[in-house]
């Protein structure tokens, strides 16, 4: 089979679009913002709460899309739980870079390792969107995404 | 060897692919097998040798100068919207307009014909299978001047009742929008009985006609009908080409939709007055090159058997719905009588691009999302679907591609 077929479709990220973690809606979020891939279909409602510190407290997504979106969304919202948004920033130019195969020399080892894993959208130039509409939809959620409620 | 006596099919499906040069290439070291000819079909090298000849021999913008390359020019646009009056068996070459596309076709009848006309609570009638072209202008006329759209649903075979056309056009309608063929679904239309079922009630009928103008064959005069919209490169044209029929009656009584050259009698400081149709909504340089394109294109198909190509279409649709039948995780939307050659299916547990990706690296180029045609796949409770649609230049062998790709996504994703 086609080696880049494979590695876009590799069982990890499979088993993230099957059993997505942190899927359900966030009651206490401080910032949301709906993404939406017009081409595609795809849907994705990133949900979080950011602490006084200004980190990611808890994040939660929802959506429905192809596997690649929705498996993206679910490893983003793995990584980013726990992170202050400069770190937070510094995980999505990185994963910008890599989706579009170019290095990452921002990026920690693990933190590197772990994104690698959707790195072979790269070779897909016409579904990167995919991979990308959940953390543009994060960056919306944290830029102007104050949910009413929220002190920000 | 005994040399065995073969009678000459009607068609020769070998024949037509190799009248197109792309069908000979490979993309990622498999041939191709192009099953989206729906979104745009390929080009026989007929038509790009003549808009290549005309360009290399007779080219100058028409209707303007006099030197001796602008009558050439002139002449062949002109016999090119000769050839559109002959496919569409209209009466009149003069009610043919050349437009940028099927799309600008539609919108110039809502400019044009149905603005002045309009009044708030007036409705246009259209079916929940619209393409996106033929349904957005007529929002316009809802955002901007009031106007009602009235949907007809289809049957849950995709097929449409005329009756529930009928039902829906009141005394407040205006227009029955409607398409030949849906490029979702493949369901074609009962236009003939449309049209008479509008005009017992002198209403207007407008075909969108840019996936049947492809298949069937298309009478106006026939049909009776009022508008009829097609675009050239679905037709084995190029781009930037479509054409409006529409009833002489119509268009003397239409208003200029685009302001420009070409398509006034005189301009002074302080009045216009327009040239009679079809100048008067042709303004501007037109697409002259690929007038002398879609010519061809039509020409080239006028030439084929045109029964023998339906046929061998729908050869291709009965194989590929036989074949598709063993994977009982695929649901195919769409499944009126009579309907052509697309087929679209939602697959158990597969995203329309995930699969689109796998078909892709296998060869096999589908169309995968909404198809501009958001209304039908909230109908049919769908995000999107996954279109195979079929020109006359298929094989059962691309059938066949199409299969062994979905059950390798399948083996992938499944």
């Amino acid at each position: 089979m086609d080696q880049s077929l494979r590695e876009l479709y590799q069982e990890v990220i499979l088993d993230h679009s099957r059993h997505p973690r942190h899927f359900g809606a966030l009651d206490n979020a401080t910032h949301k913002a709906d993404g939406h891939n017009p081409l595609c279909g795809d849907r994705v409602t990133i949900m979080l709460a950011l602490d006084a510190d200004g980190r990611v407290a808890d994040i939660k997504f929802q959506g429905k899309g192809c596997a690649i979106s929705q498996a993206s969304a679910s490893m983003m919202t793995e990584m980013l739980a726990g992170r202050t948004q400069a770190e937070a920033q510094k995980l999505m130019d990185g994963f910008l870079h890599l989706a579009k195969g170019e290095d990452a020399p921002g990026l920690s080892p693990d933190d590197r390792e772990y994104l690698d894993v959707m790195s072979g959208i790269s070779e897909f130039p016409m579904r990167v969107k995919c991979a990308t509409l959940a953390w543009h939809t994060f960056k919306n959620a944290v830029d102007e995404g104050a949910t009413a409620g929220s002190a920000t | 060897m005994t040399a065995a006596t073969k009678i000459a099919p009607a068609f020769d499906v070998e024949k037509i692919r190799a009248d197109f040069p792309i069908l000979s290439r490979q993309v990622y070291g498999k041939p191709l097998v192009y099953l989206d000819s729906g979104a745009s079909a390929q080009k026989p090298r007929r038509v790009l040798e003549a808009m290549t000849r005309f360009a290399e021999t007779d080219y100058a913008n028409v209707h303007r100068g006099v030197h001796y390359l602008s009558a050439a020019a002139t002449d062949a646009y002109e016999a090119a919207r000769r050839t559109v009056q002959k496919f569409l068996h209209a009466g009149r070459e003069d009610e043919i307009v050349f437009t940028k596309g099927g799309t600008e076709a539609i919108n110039l009848v809502s400019y044009s014909f149905l603005v002045p006309r309009i009044q708030p609570g007036d409705e246009i009638v259209l079916s929940v299978m619209e393409h996106h072209s033929n349904i957005v202008p007529w929002h316009f006329l809802r955002e901007r001047h009031g106007a009602v759209l009235k949907w007809v649903d289809v049957r849950d075979d995709g097929s449409l009742d005329v009756e529930a056309v009928d039902a829906a056009i009141g005394s407040k309608t205006k227009l029955v929008a409607i398409t030949h063929m849906s490029n979702v679904l493949g369901t074609v239309t009962p236009l003939r009985e449309i049209v008479v079922r509008a005009h017992a009630k002198n209403i207007p009928v407008l075909a969108d006609g840019c996936q049947g103008a492809v298949h069937e064959i298309i009478d106006v005069q026939a049909l009776d009908i009022d508008f009829y919209a097609l675009t050239g490169h679905k037709i084995y044209g190029p781009t930037g080409i479509g054409a409006l029929y529409a009833k002489r009656a119509h268009l003397k009584a239409m208003r200029p939709f685009n302001g420009g050259g070409e398509m006034i009698r005189e301009v002074s400081r302080d009045i216009v007055t327009y040239a009679d149709p079809p100048a008067r909504f042709e303004a501007g340089t037109p697409p002259i090159v690929e007038a002398v394109g879609l010519a061809a294109a039509m020409d080239y198909l006028m030439a084929l058997d045109r029964a023998a190509v339906k046929a061998h279409e729908h050869d291709l649709l009965t194989y590929a719905r036989e074949r598709l039948r063993d994977f009982n995780w695929l649901r195919v939307i769409g499944d009126a009588p009579g309907k052509g050659a697309i087929i679209s299916f939602e697959a158990e547990g597969m995203h329309a691009h995930d699969l689109a990706t796998i078909l892709d690296r296998e060869g096999v180029a589908v169309r995968a999302g909404h198809h501009c045609a958001q209304p039908l796949m909230e109908r049919f409770g769908v995000a999107s679907t996954s279109r195979a649609s079929f020109g006359l230049y298929n094989t059962r062998a691309d059938v066949d591609a199409l299969v062994a790709g979905l059950s390798k996504a399948r083996e992938i994703l499944g």
